[in-house]
């Protein structure tokens, strides 16, 4: 599995994403310039990594979204190849309507950094099969617009058709309103479309692929693609 | 224009006049009064400096560079410093801190460093005055602000609060970054004949003469100095980032430096005299983003997000290319050519023609007068027998658990990103923080740390325990501090008794960092932090920084387990002058206890051997708030209480809130009692109980459940 990470002016996380691909699949990953306009000829999972894409000056992702590499990444997307956005993808992923939905600033309108409760909502996509089914793993959150909202015929319709895979939660996998972070609509921390080979998620799995710094539970998320992608060849 | 307008005095005046051997003009005049204001030339302390040691095994870089650098060991070095930018933050709290986090991150980077985490120092007034809550409000959200979206975690610092910073607040910013010593880039190798170029942001007006802002008292007229603000842009900077990082990676450059204070002036001078050459700047070719700006302006702007390079003509091109390809402005402006002659050319006339080793370097310095305050003996009188021992103990630990210095930080660094770049293996709210270095066994461990108050009861003894402090942190951790840097916040020096106080605190961290063999290798003075309502308290924060050899060999804090047998290391007669107790009571009085070299640097290899030999599950030196707050906040992180008896017959309130000295408290596994007893054998060690309930409770004073103490500790 040969995974591009896409680095746009701004992102923070390309490097960390990387590493923790590299570091726990083994498998080859390399950076793509966000000015180029076709993503290498043999990638098979795209990676919009975190961070302030053009300092996120105007709506967090809106710049990145129309960046020259994001028509080959959409249309890699929509061949049902493996796109993945972390927080700032998340971002980007909403703006370039890969994605339903918004991100809007948390409802503290504060920034929050901390280590985060999930529950699993979803093991029938690509990033989760290796989960059980309402585990409870820990990814860090680290963002200043990360409530995600959307019209509420369409939350219905995304909660009907599964799309929610991730939902903030407490140690006990209870997603009550203390354990929302951020404010976002039933406690939804990260989405797939409905053919499922397309995921954003606010959380950093990336920040939980080390025993030393901030756990292991996002080697089973990697190790999920890589299995779901040898299974499937997507 | 009167020299005395550029803000010279007469005696600078006269050195220009006699170097020159003519009049300079008003560019030169307004450059002069800036370079030569205390923030840049170290005027008042050049000479109080030279009294830290600042050489050792580990130094590669002291003081004198954009930052100081010590050897981790296998090529790998680290270079950090730390730097106030108090008077900026108290008129634009937002901009103020988000700008001195940009640019220590530019002063490391300077080096050709990868900045890999950042620190911050705040003190803040009274919390209750508004006035407090948006100055801490902008001031925590321009440090975050700028620090996240950069990608530089925040993974630690110190937030403390007094009446005296209600006017003044102070905002100190840390950082350090990785550089392997073979690619150190410094300001001392240009040669004549290469370019000089400016990389980075467009030059404004914004920030003009911010350092010479920065060497008066704040009043009514400067608050209003916007124009004295700069504007931060961290999108520009983390671009800065990685297009000087690929240069320097590429060998494109021959010498690099931040433009901070005094922007393009102080910069390039500094190359050129460090360097020993001359150069010639063309003016024209500099971008602008305002229009008519005069030469003064230009040499002087304190726009954000720009570096000086100087590259050998041959690299031109390919340096353009890499800004270009991370769309950042380049402009060769300049050449270096022999000799020491520093000139400005702009609109085809000579706007200013200076040596350019008199521009940094020879600004004579002011011996201020020095005077022991007469009222210092009567703030040690205290007895302590008007203290009454608390009537509730449960009371008094509860709200020394929500004075606001001591309380949880979390509210502010939950606001700060701490694990970006993937090193943070202990974030803030520690009171030690670890960087992994990827691909490498050992940890860097670092701590930042203040006591002004002790400082302000006995500036000598203060100065060595604000050293003392961040050692003793370290060493429990398992970390043999390696060197620090130190931001020197002090009010005016031209009142004597005040420059008394900063001469005794310098000589008393001087006192201690020899002691340690602990040097100092960076760090910067800001004075005349006051207002018309008075002034700071001397406040010496010290950025220490540490080396863990692995893992195996550190120790947390806040990690106790079920079972665990509690022991007090450390003189049982601390005392309360000074102390977090007596200060959440109002009252600042006593003298702190002596510094005893022996004994600190015996608990210090103790204390380094009980890591590595895994000796306890858990540890933690004892600072504010005295071994009363270190239980409560082992136990609130460990999530578990403990039962402890003192059979001493010191005054209770002292055992359990005095301060200073070398003190630890440890959680010891009881297979490994035996051991923990042979390495503090021969230095005072008590048992004081066993970890494991629902409550800490010690007898004949408190008894409190972990969620009570939590609930105090984190909502006040």
């Amino acid at each position: 599995m040969n995974t591009a990470v896409i680095v746009f002016p701004g992102s923070n996380c390309d490097q960390d994403v990387m590493h923790a691909v590299a570091g726990s699949l083994g498998t080859k990953v390399r950076a793509v310039w966000h000015k180029e306009t076709t993503l290498p000829e043999d990638t098979d999972f795209v990676i919009l990594p975190g961070g302030f894409s053009f300092g996120d000056y105007l709506r967090c992702g809106a710049m990145a979204a129309r960046s020259p590499i994001m028509k080959a990444v959409a249309e890699h997307g929509r061949r049902g190849g493996l796109l993945l956005g972390i927080c700032n993808g998340f971002q980007i992923l909403t703006e370039s309507r890969l994605l339903p939905g918004a991100l809007l600033p948390n409802r503290t309108l504060n920034f929050v950094c901390r280590p985060c409760f999930l529950r699993v909502e979803s093991v029938s996509t690509p990033f989760t099969s290796l989960f059980s089914k309402g585990q409870v793993v820990q990814f860090p959150i680290a963002h200043g617009d990360g409530l995600y909202t959307l019209p509420e015929e369409e939350l219905k319709a995304l909660e009907d058709r599964g799309g929610v895979v991730f939902r903030y939660s407490d140690s006990d996998g209870l997603t009550g309103d203390n354990a929302n972070p951020n404010g976002s609509a039933n406690n939804i921390a990260g989405i797939v479309n409905e053919r499922g080979n397309i995921l954003g998620l606010m959380p950093h799995p990336e920040r939980a692929s080390e025993a030393l710094t901030g756990g292991e539970d996002g080697r089973v998320f990697w190790q999920s693609i890589l299995e779901s992608f040898t299974k499937g060849g997507r | 224009m009167e020299y005395t307008q550029a803000g010279l005095r007469e005696t600078e005046y006269e050195e220009i006049r006699r170097v020159l051997g003519r009049e300079p003009n008003e560019c030169e005049l307004r450059i002069m009064g800036v370079m030569w204001s205390e923030h840049c030339s170290y005027k008042s302390t050049k000479n109080l400096l030279k009294l830290f040691p600042n050489n050792g095994d580990r130094v590669v870089l002291g003081p004198g560079e954009n930052a100081g650098i010590i050897d981790l060991g296998d090529g790998l070095g680290a270079a950090f410093k730390a730097e106030s930018h108090n008077h900026p933050s108290a008129v634009a709290p937002y901009q103020g801190a988000a700008t001195g986090v940009g640019g220590i991150i530019r002063d490391i980077l300077a080096l050709g460093a990868r900045p890999v985490a950042s620190m911050d120092g705040l003190f803040f007034g009274e919390p209750s005055s508004p006035r407090t809550q948006s100055l801490a409000s902008g001031i925590v959200h321009g440090v975050g602000g700028y620090g996240n979206a950069v990608g530089v975690p925040t993974v630690g610092g110190k937030t403390a609060y007094d009446p005296s910073y209600n006017e003044n607040p102070l905002l100190n910013a840390f950082c350090i970054g990785l550089i392997p010593l073979d690619e150190i880039v410094s300001s001392r190798t240009a040669r004549p004949g290469q370019a000089v170029v400016l990389l980075g942001s467009k030059t404004g007006r914004d920030g003009i003469a911010g350092a010479a802002f920065a060497s008066v008292e704040l009043s009514e007229d400067n608050k209003a100095s916007r124009p004295s603000i700069q504007i931060g842009d961290p999108f520009g900077e983390k671009l800065l980032i990685e297009a000087c990082l690929e240069m320097n990676e590429k060998k494109l450059i021959v010498s690099m430096q931040d433009m901070g204070a005094a922007g393009i002036i102080s910069s390039s001078s500094e190359v050129a005299a460090k360097s020993g050459v001359g150069m010639i700047l063309h003016f024209d070719k500099i971008p602008l983003r305002a229009e008519n700006m005069e030469p003064w302006e230009i040499a002087l702007s304190e726009s954000q997000e720009r570096m000086l390079l100087i590259v050998d003509r041959s690299y031109l091109h390919e340096v353009m290319e890499v800004a270009e390809k991370w769309e950042l402005d380049c402009a060769e402006f300049g050449e270096t050519v022999e000799g020491d002659e520093y000139t400005i050319l702009f609109h085809g006339e000579r706007a200013a023609s200076l040596p350019a080793t008199l521009i940094g370097d020879r600004c004579p310095l002011i011996p201020w007068p020095s005077r022991r305050p007469a009222d210092l003996e009567k703030k040690w009188e205290f007895d302590v027998d008007d203290i009454p021992l608390p009537e509730d103990w449960n009371e008094t630990l509860l709200s020394l658990l929500a004075d606001p210095s001591l309380a949880s930080k979390k509210r502010i660094y939950e606001q700060y990103d701490s694990m970006v770049q993937l090193n943070t293996v202990i974030g803030p709210g520690h009171p030690v923080s670890m960087l992994r270095i990827k691909g490498r066994d050992s940890l860097i461990a670092m701590t930042l740390d203040a006591d002004p108050w002790k400082c302000s009861l006995d500036p000598f003894r203060g100065g060595a325990e604000t050293v003392a402090r961040p050692v003793r942190d370290l060493a429990v951790a398992g970390a043999r501090a390696a060197g620090l840097t130190d931001c020197l916040n002090f009010p005016s020096p031209e009142v004597p008794e005040q420059y008394w106080v900063l001469e005794e605190c310098v000589k008393g961290m001087a006192e201690a960092c020899g002691a340690f063999d602990c040097p100092v290798v960076s760090g910067n003075v800001s004075l005349y932090n006051e207002s018309p309502d008075g002034a700071i308290l001397p406040t010496p924060v010290v950025g220490t920084v540490g080396i863990i050899p692995s893992i195996d060999a550190a120790l947390s804090a806040g990690t106790w387990e079920e079972g665990d047998v509690l022991f007090l290391v450390g003189p049982c007669n601390p005392s309360l002058a000074g102390s977090r107790y007596l200060l959440s009571q109002g009252k600042l009085a006593g003298r702190p206890l002596p510094f005893y070299p022996e004994a600190e640097k015996d608990f210090v290899e103790r204390a380094l051997k009980t890591a590595s030999a895994k000796a306890a599950h858990s540890g933690r030196a004892l600072s504010g708030g005295g071994l009363a707050a270190a239980l409560a906040k082992e136990s609130m992180e460990s999530g578990i209480g403990a039962s402890i008896s003192l059979s001493i017959p010191t005054r209770k309130d002292i055992l359990l809130f005095g301060e200073g000295c070398a003190r630890a408290l440890y959680a010891v596994p009881m297979s490994r009692v035996p051991l923990f007893k042979v390495l503090w054998n021969g230095y005072p060690c008590i048992q004081l109980g066993r970890v494991g309930g629902e409550r800490l409770s010690v007898e004949g004073a408190f008894s409190l459940t972990v969620s009570e103490l939590l609930s105090k500790w984190r909502n006040g």
